[in-house]
This record gives C-alpha cells, structure tokens and sequence, in this order.
C-alpha cells in the first residue's frame, strides 16, 4: 500500500493484515518477519490496532528508550492503563523508572557475572553427571526434556533456593505467563484453567521460610533487611527469578542443542575450541531469539521513520525478526560460530535487559562443554516438533542420536 | 566500531558564588549511559587527572548530563581547570555513570546537604518528589549566594529549608532530625565534619537509615592518554591499543572469542580476567572493592594504566 501523508506530518505506515499469534506464524514465523522488515521501519498491525517494529535499528532504538517506550503499561497487547492486569504486575519487567532502579539494582547484583562464580564448578559437575546419566538411558535421546528442561531445572530452582516438591510446576507457570503477553487467544484459554493453582505455588515459594539461606532468593530479602528494597517488594522480585529464569533458558537450550543437530560443522568446531560455547550459546539465542516479541507502551507521539505513533499506542518489537535482519547481520539465517553475535537483542537491551543474561550463559556453557567433552556427533533422529507459545520460540520435542567418542 | 568514550562540553554557566554547571553531550548526539540518582560520573581531563562529580540533572533527558563544579582553592588543580581552561566543545574523558550512593524505596525521607553536596540529592528530591514521597531538605552553605540551585529548590516551598551560615549558623540537626520517624531515610552529603555530626544525630535510629556520600578526592592518579599493551596469555600475543580504540574492539579484531552486548560498560558482558597490569576501570559494574582488586575489567570501555595488561585470553 502506498504510504499517505496525513495533515500532522506523519507518515501513514504500512498496514499489515496479519496475525503474528496464529499457530501458522508461530511454528514458522520467518515469512511474516521478513515481509514486515520489507514493509517499513514500522508496520501497523490493523487486527490488534497496534505498530510493529521489526527491523534492528527500530527494534534497538526502542528497547534503549525506556522514556518514550514505557513497560509499566504492560509489556504483552494488554494495555495496563485501560486493563487491569491479570498478576500483580512484575517489578522488574512491567516497570519504569524511577520504581524500577531498587529491584533492578539489587538482582543486578544478586545475579550478576561478579556473583555466579562461586557456582561455576558445581554448575560443570551437574552438568557433566547429567549427560553421563542421559548418555546411560541408550542412544537416542529426545533432547528437550532431558537436556533442554532437566539441566536448569536440576540447577537454578537450587540456585534461587526453593525446596525440590513442586518444581514441575514452574514450566506450565512460565508456559502460561509468556502465553499472556499475547491476545487472548487459545493458548492462553488453554492454560487458564490451571494458573490459579500455580500461581499460589509460586507466590508461595517466594516467602522468606521457604527460601534456603545461602540462594539468591535469600539475597533478596537480605537486601530488604538492608532497606535497599522493601519488605513488600522481596516476593515480588523472587517471583521475578522464578518467572522468567526457566522457560526461557531451556528454550535457548532447546535452540542450541538443535542449532547443533542441524550443523554438525559447527559442532566439530565447538568440540575442536570448547571455550567457545559461551559464543556457540549467543549464536543460538540470536538465531532462534527464544523470546520472539515484546510489547512498550508510546508515553508521548513518538516518531519511528516519518511516522508518528500515537501517546497510548502499543508498540510490538520483534526481537527475532531483528536478530535476523539482514541490514544488521551478514547471512542472518546461518548458525556460524564464526560470527560475533554481540549486540542481539534476544536479550533484550538497555535497562530491562534479561536481567539473568549471565545465569543462562553460565548454564549454556556448563552443559555444552560437559556434551563436548563426552559426544561426537548430534545426528537427527527423527521429527522434530515446536511447541507453540505467544511469546517463546520453544520445542516440543528434538529426537537425537548422541554419538558418544 | 565502539569509540573510546569522551563527552563534549555544551554549556558552561555559573551557578552559584564559586560554583559553575557544565552540561556535556556526546559529540555524535548519541543517547549517554542511563542513570540513577546518587550517581556520579569519572570526569577525565585532558591532562589525564580524574575527578568524580554527581550527576545532578534530569533522567529523562536522555542526551545530556548535568554536573556542577566548586572551585576548590585547596585543591589539586581540576576544578580550578574546569572553571578556567575549559571552554565550551571541548572533549572530556567518561567513566560510569556508577552509583554508590542509591534512593531506596520509602515514604519518607530527610535530606541534608552542605555545600556542593547538594549535587546528588537534587535528583533524588526530584524523584521522591514525583513518587508523592513525604521529604524534607536541610541545605547549609556559606552564604545565600552560596547556595547552588537554592533558588530552584526554593520552589518546592516548605518542605526546603535553605540555611545560609551567615544568617542562622551551623545547621540545626537535631531540630530537622525530630522529624524523624520510623520508616524515614536520612540522605546526607557534604564536609567531612558535617557527615561525623549528622552521624552523631543518628545514632539512636535503626541501622540502614542513615546514607551518606563523602566528597573525598579521588584516590587514583592520573589516567593515560597514550597508547597501551595487551598481551594474550594463552596465546602469547601482543596487542597495541591506540587511544582511539576500545580494548575490546582490538582484541576482537585480533581474533579473540569475547562476547559484548551493551558496549557501555553496563551490562557485564565483555569481562576478562587481568592477570598482570592495573586496569583503568571506567565500567558501571564493579563496586569500589573490586575496582581495587584490579583482577577483572570490561573490554567494552576500561582501559589501562600500566604500560601493559595481561589477560587470560
């Protein structure tokens, strides 16, 4: 469509008919992605009446301007200054400043690179005793559940220091969670019967008695002893961790381990260097961008091209389509561990950047040289199935053969 | 490519008897490092002296920083540059923005300032102003004319009580302090002598009420502006950083697997391990002690003070 000038000097965007939450677009969002870059550096989406950004320059620009691209009006299509949302809002995520710099501040500190040294070798331990474990059970191994969702669930609830009863039901928890940043569709119909009950499990977890002294969960209200938080907000920021630290790394997991799968050069070449599946792990993330979209807020007409958005409008940011776009990277589509993957935004960037950026990482790198070290080659073993969320590009389920050396 | 970072002086005014602000901009007009208030930023000079000054401007300008100058007579010569020598478009040298000195949640807080130890609350009163927080400000001075921003402050009404010596004295701490009650946050900065009496008037509240930034002069010396080495243990390499390059930008071009995501020295990405040298850090991570222990730094912006680093790469 031919763009039109209106009469306040904006550009009249491109409109899209398109439903980025459909399941066509969820199990292979990359033709929707490519013909939004190509539309414009913003797109109107008319069916949720919101702009999208899917280009990286656009999609950058937005995350780093936390003052014209408010999240405390709700980072998913719900928007919180008309709709009330359905969970006590996050702290951290659904936040600005100035109500976000304590809890930032202090789980900045508590999950920081400076603070996860001390895990470091018991984190290679788990990992090397899983794969030997895994490798025990036969040949063909269907990664997602074993590797995927088992290595962080075994290491990062201890990590936070919840006790081991119930752990199962962070995944369902995080699964619905990411679900609800989108519209209210059938995934979300589908979770709805369930998330009162895990709900009230994970708000349990967070109170102080619950939390083993020497955790991250502990750290929090060490810090509301301090008075660096509140007392009302330490829950809050524990529930943070326990929300957003496992679905998304066992999807980058998921995301690394079939990255791998599917190019056995790049797996001769991480068995050859180990040090680099620091790299091998951003690659992935920025490959496959486990969390696909999240949605700011315009606190103020906002201009994004010649456009301008309105003060109000929803602002939905494709962080996979800006991972992939090519005015940014070369051969986009290539998994390459030659490639510097730094500055993806699969991350995030600026102040709401993934907090427990460091975490996953650490996870990635205790796990895949743990593989490295006992596993030749990752060979396809069968079809592979996604598994479809609002928000996370995630697996249902990667069939391998793991080779042993 | 990252550049190394320098800021660029876009306004220079007085502000106050012996008190000037600077406004300072990046020289592309990119966005600046984001901020909290209590936040302070590593002025470098263009003789490679560093002085720290609290960012006292607005947050949501994104684009420029705001710090104000006393020109010390008993200093070591940076403020008296600043208020002399530095001319609107020069470069400046940036470390930080770090924090030392952070607004904790509460409904209510008592703030007390002396001198140019105004510079940290002024944003910090902003915000508990905008949070509908309960606040009070005690700011001591010399004189009236003294007072750096007494007269924006002035507009806030009673909750600001400007004490200029000359008229009422030494401050009344335990008047303003009778304010107290629980759940109260006291912020103080300013001279050695008046932080020791704010900490005596506080004595018989909770611990953790009390905060407080000293104005101490720095304790590093003076940072290079000449080129500097680094070698790559492992591989035995030698590696020239120019002063227009980032380290991490030269070892990555020299082929070395180091990942970085913010480049600002915020997000914690690009750290490497100094096995021998002393790092000029000028990140937004590391906290004083760390800084101290020299055993780690972030590509993305520190640099060196010795001729050559050696990092376990």
């Amino acid at each position: 469509m031919k763009p039109l000038t209106t009469g306040a000097g904006s550009v009249q965007p491109p409109t899209s008919l398109a439903d980025p939450f459909d399941h066509g677009n969820l199990e292979d969002p990359g033709p929707l992605h490519e013909s939004l870059r190509a539309a414009g550096p913003v797109v109107h989406l008319s069916r949720y009446d919101t702009y999208a950004l899917a280009r990286y320059e656009q999609v950058h620009a937005a995350l780093t301007d936390w003052q014209r691209f408010q999240s405390a009006a709700g980072v998913g299509l719900s928007n919180f200054r008309y709709e009330e949302p359905w969970r006590p809002p996050s702290l951290l995520l659904e936040a600005d400043p100035p109500r976000h710099d304590a809890p930032r501040r202090v789980l900045s500190a508590i999950v920081g690179p400076r603070s996860l040294h001390r895990l470091r070798a018991k984190w290679a331990a788990d990992a090397a005793g899983l794969v030997d474990r895994v490798l025990g059970t036969g040949d063909v191994v269907d990664v997602v559940p074993a590797l995927a969702e088992a290595f962080p669930l075994r290491v990062f609830p201890g990590a936070v220091g919840i006790p081991a009863d119930g752990r199962e039901n962070l995944l369902p928890y995080g699964d619905h969670l990411f679900n609800a940043f989108g519209p209210p569709n059938d995934l979300v119909a589908a979770g709805a019967g369930r998330i009162a009950g895990l709900s009230a499990w994970v708000n349990g977890q967070c109170a102080r008695d619950r939390l083993a002294p020497d955790g991250f969960g502990a750290a929090v209200w060490a810090a509301a002893d301090r008075g660096d938080l509140t007392h009302e907000q330490a829950p809050l920021v524990v529930r943070s961790l326990l929300s957003a630290g496992v679905d998304t790394t066992v999807h980058g997991l998921s995301a690394v381990l079939y990255a791998f799968a599917t190019h056995p050069d790049q797996w001769e070449r991480l068995r050859e260097q180990p040090s680099l599946a620091r790299v091998a792990f951003d690659e992935a993330v920025r490959w496959e961008s486990p969390v696909q979209t999240f949605f700011r807020t315009a606190t103020t007409d906002v201009r994004v091209g010649g456009t301008v958005i309105p003060d109000g409008a929803k602002i939905l940011m494709f962080l996979g389509a800006a991972n992939r776009d090519p005015r940014r990277w070369t051969a986009p589509d290539r998994f390459d561990l030659s490639r510097d993957p730094s500055g993806h935004v699969g991350f995030g960037m600026g102040i709401h950047q993934c907090v427990g950026q460091h975490i996953a990482r650490l996870e990635a790198e205790s796990l895949l040289t743990a593989l490295a070290r006992r596993v030749s080659r990752i060979e396809p073993a069968g079809p592979v199935a996604r598994h479809h969320n609002n928000t996370l590009r995630a697996w249902h389920s990667i069939p391998v053969r793991l080779h042993r050396k | 490519m990252a550049e190394t970072r320098s800021l660029r002086v876009t306004g220079k005014e007085p502000v106050a008897d012996g008190v000037v602000a600077l406004t300072l901009a990046d020289p592309g007009g990119a966005r600046l490092p984001d901020w909290t208030p209590g936040a302070h930023i590593d002025l470098i000079l263009p003789n490679g002296s560093v002085r720290q000054y609290s960012l006292c401007g607005d947050r949501w300008d994104a684009y420029t920083y705001t710090i104000a100058v006393l020109r010390e007579t008993n200093g070591r010569g940076g403020s008296a540059y600043i208020h002399q020598d530095l001319d609107l478009g020069e470069a400046v040298g940036l470390g930080g923005p770090r924090n030392n000195f952070p607004l904790v949640p509460a409904e209510r807080y008592l703030f007390i300032a002396g001198g140019i130890g105004i510079t940290p609350l002024l944003p910090m009163i902003a915000q508990a102003d905008l949070l509908g927080a309960d606040w009070r400000l005690l700011y001591g001075g010399r004189r009236t004319a003294s007072l750096a921003f007494g007269h924006d402050l002035a507009g806030y009404g009673a909750r600001v009580h400007l004490r200029p010596e000359d008229r009422y004295g030494l401050l009344d701490l335990p008047g303003f302090l009778a304010a107290w009650q629980p759940g109260t946050r006291v912020y103080a900065c300013g001279p050695a002598p008046l932080l020791a009496a704010v900490e005596r008037a506080c004595t018989g509240f909770p611990p953790h009420t009390l905060r407080t930034e000293r104005f101490a002069a720095a304790l590093t010396g003076p940072v290079r502006s000449m080129p500097f080495e680094i070698e790559l243990a492992r591989s035995k390499t030698v590696l020239t950083v120019p002063a227009d390059s980032s380290v991490l930008d030269v070892i990555t071009a020299a082929g070395a697997d180091v990942l970085s995501s913010c480049r600002q020295g915020v997000c914690g990405t690009c750290e490497i391990i100094v096995l021998a040298g002393e790092p000029d850090h000028r990140d937004s991570v590391l906290d004083d002690t760390e800084r101290a222990a020299g055993a780690c730094m972030f590509a993305c912006v520190s640099r060196s003070r010795s001729d050559r680093l050696v990092i376990d790469l």
